[in-house]
């Protein structure tokens, strides 16, 4: 062997040693994230910039549509299969997989008083630490108030009922031959609030599940009826099966919808592709007889407890908690912020959009009028249970398969025996 | 260039290109010659058979034997040693029914309503897919111009995924899709097909046919194929009738394929998932939800899934399966014997 070829080798066998050993070092965690939006473009920012932090460890965003985060995650994690870390809107329902991270958090007192109230959600039972909120929504009604403007007809002002609203909807759509006087999304969420509205109290004085009562029945009457009489298009609700989710946002956007009744997580999306086209106005929750109130709700982010790596984990998570980290990822998302500190100081959003602004402040103002029944009902650990029930019911009420007393029998029968099936595990 | 330069090039093309196998059968040669001698000739078809077997075990007799376990098991636990052994109560809760006529007086009405659906969707759809297929393979059996092309075109679609089938017809069926665009200006109103329980299962087989068609039609252009000629000339010269010619030698001969397309296409039918639960996603209501959805719906997208209960609804689905393959052995057996 010459010296040169020596050397080579030398080199080379050097390079090897170095490369596997950086290789070893290198932490890769996984985090399944899902966009309503393009909000991962913010949080693909954020992670690169803890990358240059902490070059050993590398966060690689794992992008899925939303029903994969419902209906493939879950399977994933009861399979131990699951990713380090997790964008979810079930934030009581997949609890028992989170990793509690207050053992390896350097101030957990941050935590507990920036996200004191959202942190039961994601643990019903305990006082774990697991995540924190990238969003909190509110749902309400948007409307179009060009539409109103064009077909002279006076919006209903603060306080007026879903009736009240309804007949105002359909006077413009009749006015303007607009297809979809009303839409709401086709999910047991969106409906919980106005039935909360109506009188629904959704669980006994023991704290059981008890989704069908006077309230519930007025509000699912009410929308079975605005189906038959054509105020809402049974396209939406009628022409899917089971708890299957649509949303009317495309509708919206087009124009072809008077009164969309979704949620605060469109602002952004409605920011970006109705702009100015139109004036797209959130109004204040409309009212019935018990209160004036949407849903909370929103998404965390948490850290999973099958995670091979705890302390990385935690760090990531830490990271992205700060409070300028994130101000910067709700005030250019538009979203609502689900940290108490921020809440207080106020976000310096992203828009220069009126209408994204008055959204804004729609909803967020909207915070302190929910009914404290829909705080406890988004708490409850098998609250999609019963917004599937009533969604997958009530559709099938509407198409005409079930009368409404055969759907409220089988909404109560649904949720009985899903509880049930549950509870035979003890859980 | 001359023939003879083409050939030698040719010739070195495949020398080329075979040269991989070349090496992949010397590689293997010793350890099968090994396997020979300790083994001896006889145990040689099951080293072929071998991998394709352990294939099979591992992803179909494995979990065929875990979802009949599973299906005697509760609770929402997923791995089977935490799962609670309930005997039969899943097949009970499955066939707790005031009358099996009304699937509203069963206490799992979505099981019976896909029950109820299937059995209509794959009577229609095996029917009417049968027969155009048959007519396409007579038609295209035909010398007619661009005979090739036409075969290309029909067996089109079913290179495409399920899903891609599906978001087509879709776009062409929605409110303002295609199909409504063109009623529009043919001066009709829009037809909200999804929203209809009769247009939705309409469209359900129709799609389903428009996909499949092509593979059938193949299967029975082959069987046409192989009909030997000189029985249609031997008809002919004898002045026989083109409906006689058809019954008696083309139906006859045909059977096996036929039988063989009707076998494939009821257990396929039975099977319906993918295509129609991206084109209507079961609605309106439950109209086109199937025996597979109610699976898929119970076991996974369900917030408290149901393994149990979904594996007793497999069950329930296999036995059908058995039976109809069951049925289309007597059958094959019967006219081998006859």
């Amino acid at each position: 062997m010459t010296r040169n070829t020596a050397r080579v080798l030398g080199a080379s066998a050097l390079s090897l040693v170095l490369l596997a050993g950086n290789a070893l070092a290198q932490t890769e965690l996984v985090m399944t994230w899902y966009n309503d939006g393009n909000e991962s473009e913010v949080m693909q920012s954020l992670l690169d910039r803890f990358h240059e932090a902490n070059p050993d460890i590398t966060v690689n965003l794992n992008i899925v549509p939303y029903k994969a985060i419902l209906e493939g995650l879950p399977v994933q994690l009861a399979a131990g299969q699951g990713p380090d870390i997790a964008r979810v809107t079930d934030l009581g329902g997949l609890s028992q997989y989170y990793l509690d991270l207050t053992p390896h958090l350097a101030d957990a007192g941050y935590w507990t008083s920036n996200f004191g109230p959202f942190l039961k959600w994601l643990d019903p039972q305990g006082e774990a630490i697991s995540g924190f909120m990238t969003q909190l929504t509110v749902t309400g009604p948007y409307v179009n108030r060009t539409l109103f403007e064009q077909a002279e007809v006076d919006m209903p002002g603060e306080g007026a009922t879903w009736e009240e609203w309804a007949e105002a909807s359909r006077a413009v759509a009749e006015k303007l031959d607009i297809p979809i006087p009303m839409a709401w999304d086709r999910s047991g969420h969106r409906v919980s609030g106005p039935a909360i509205s109506e009188g629904a109290k959704m669980f006994t004085d023991d704290g059981k599940p008890a989704l069908v009562d006077d309230g519930l029945k007025a509000m699912a009457t009410m929308l079975y009826d605005w189906h038959q009489d054509g105020t809402m298009a049974k396209e939406l609700w009628g022409s899917v099966s089971g708890s299957t989710y649509l949303g009317a946002n495309e509708e919206f956007a087009n124009a072809q919808v008077v009164m969309y009744m979704s949620g605060s997580w469109q602002i952004p999306q409605f920011a970006e592709t109705i702009g100015d086209a139109f004036d797209w106005w959130a109004v204040p929750a409309p009212c019935g007889p018990s209160a004036c109130t949407g849903m909370p709700g929103g998404a965390a982010l948490v850290a999973m407890k099958d995670t091979a790596h705890p302390e990385e984990v935690a760090k990531v998570m830490d990271f992205l908690a700060q409070e300028e980290n994130l101000a910067e990822f709700y005030g250019k998302n538009l979203f609502i912020p689900g940290h108490l500190g921020l809440a207080q100081n106020g976000i310096a959003f992203a828009t220069d959009d009126e209408r994204a602004g008055h959204a804004l402040e729609t909803f967020a103002g909207a915070v302190p009028t929910i009914s404290p029944i829909a705080y406890d009902l988004q708490g409850y650990k098998y609250n999609r249970v019963m917004f599937n029930a009533l969604i997958s019911r009530l559709g099938e009420a509407i198409v005409g398969e079930l009368t409404l007393d055969q759907a409220f029998e089988r909404m109560t029968q649904d949720v009985e025996q899903q509880i049930a099936e549950q509870e035979r595990d003890g859980n | 260039m001359t023939s003879g330069d083409q050939l030698s090039f040719s010739g070195r093309l495949q020398a080329v290109l075979s040269w991989p196998v070349a090496l992949l059968f010397r590689v293997l040669d010793l350890p099968f010659r090994w396997i020979q001698r300790v083994g001896g000739i006889r145990s040689m078809p099951w080293v072929f058979l071998a991998p394709n077997l352990a294939f099979f075990g591992l992803f179909v007799v494995i979990p065929l034997f875990i979802n009949f376990a599973y299906s005697f098991t509760g609770g929402a636990e997923l791995f089977p040693g935490d799962r609670i052994y309930t005997g039969t109560e899943q097949y009970g809760i499955l066939f707790d029914c005031g009358s099996y006529i009304d699937p509203t007086t069963c206490r799992q009405d979505r099981f019976w309503k896909g029950i109820y659906n299937t059995a209509f969707f794959v009577f229609f759809q095996v029917v009417f897919l049968v027969l155009f297929s048959l007519i396409t393979a007579l038609i295209l059996n035909r010398k007619i111009r661009a005979r090739g092309f036409f075969r290309a075109v029909f067996f089109f679609p079913v290179l495409l995924s399920p899903v891609v089938v599906a978001l087509i017809w879709k776009w062409i069926l929605l409110r303002d899709g295609i199909l409504n665009a063109f009623l529009v200006s043919m001066g009709f109103d829009k037809i909200l097909f999804f929203v209809s329980p009769e247009w939705a299962m309409f469209w359900a087989i129709f799609v389903s046919i428009w996909a499949h068609m092509g593979f059938y039609t193949l299967i029975l252009l082959a069987g046409l194929q192989a009909i030997p000629p000189d029985l249609y000339e031997a008809a002919e010269m004898d002045g026989t009738r083109r409906e006689r010619v058809f019954w008696r030698i083309t139906m006859p001969l045909l059977w096996p394929n036929m039988l063989v397309v009707v076998v494939l296409a009821l257990v396929k039918g039975v099977q319906i998932f993918d295509e129609v639960y991206v084109l209507t996603g079961g609605g309106p209501g439950t109209a086109t939800q199937f025996i597979v959805q109610y699976i898929y719906n119970t076991g996974f997208t369900n917030q408290i899934k149901n393994f149990g209960l979904a594996s007793a609804a497999s069950v329930v689905l296999g036995v059908v399966l058995f039976i109809l393959t069951m049925l289309q052995l007597a059958a094959t057996r019967r006219r081998d014997d006859g």
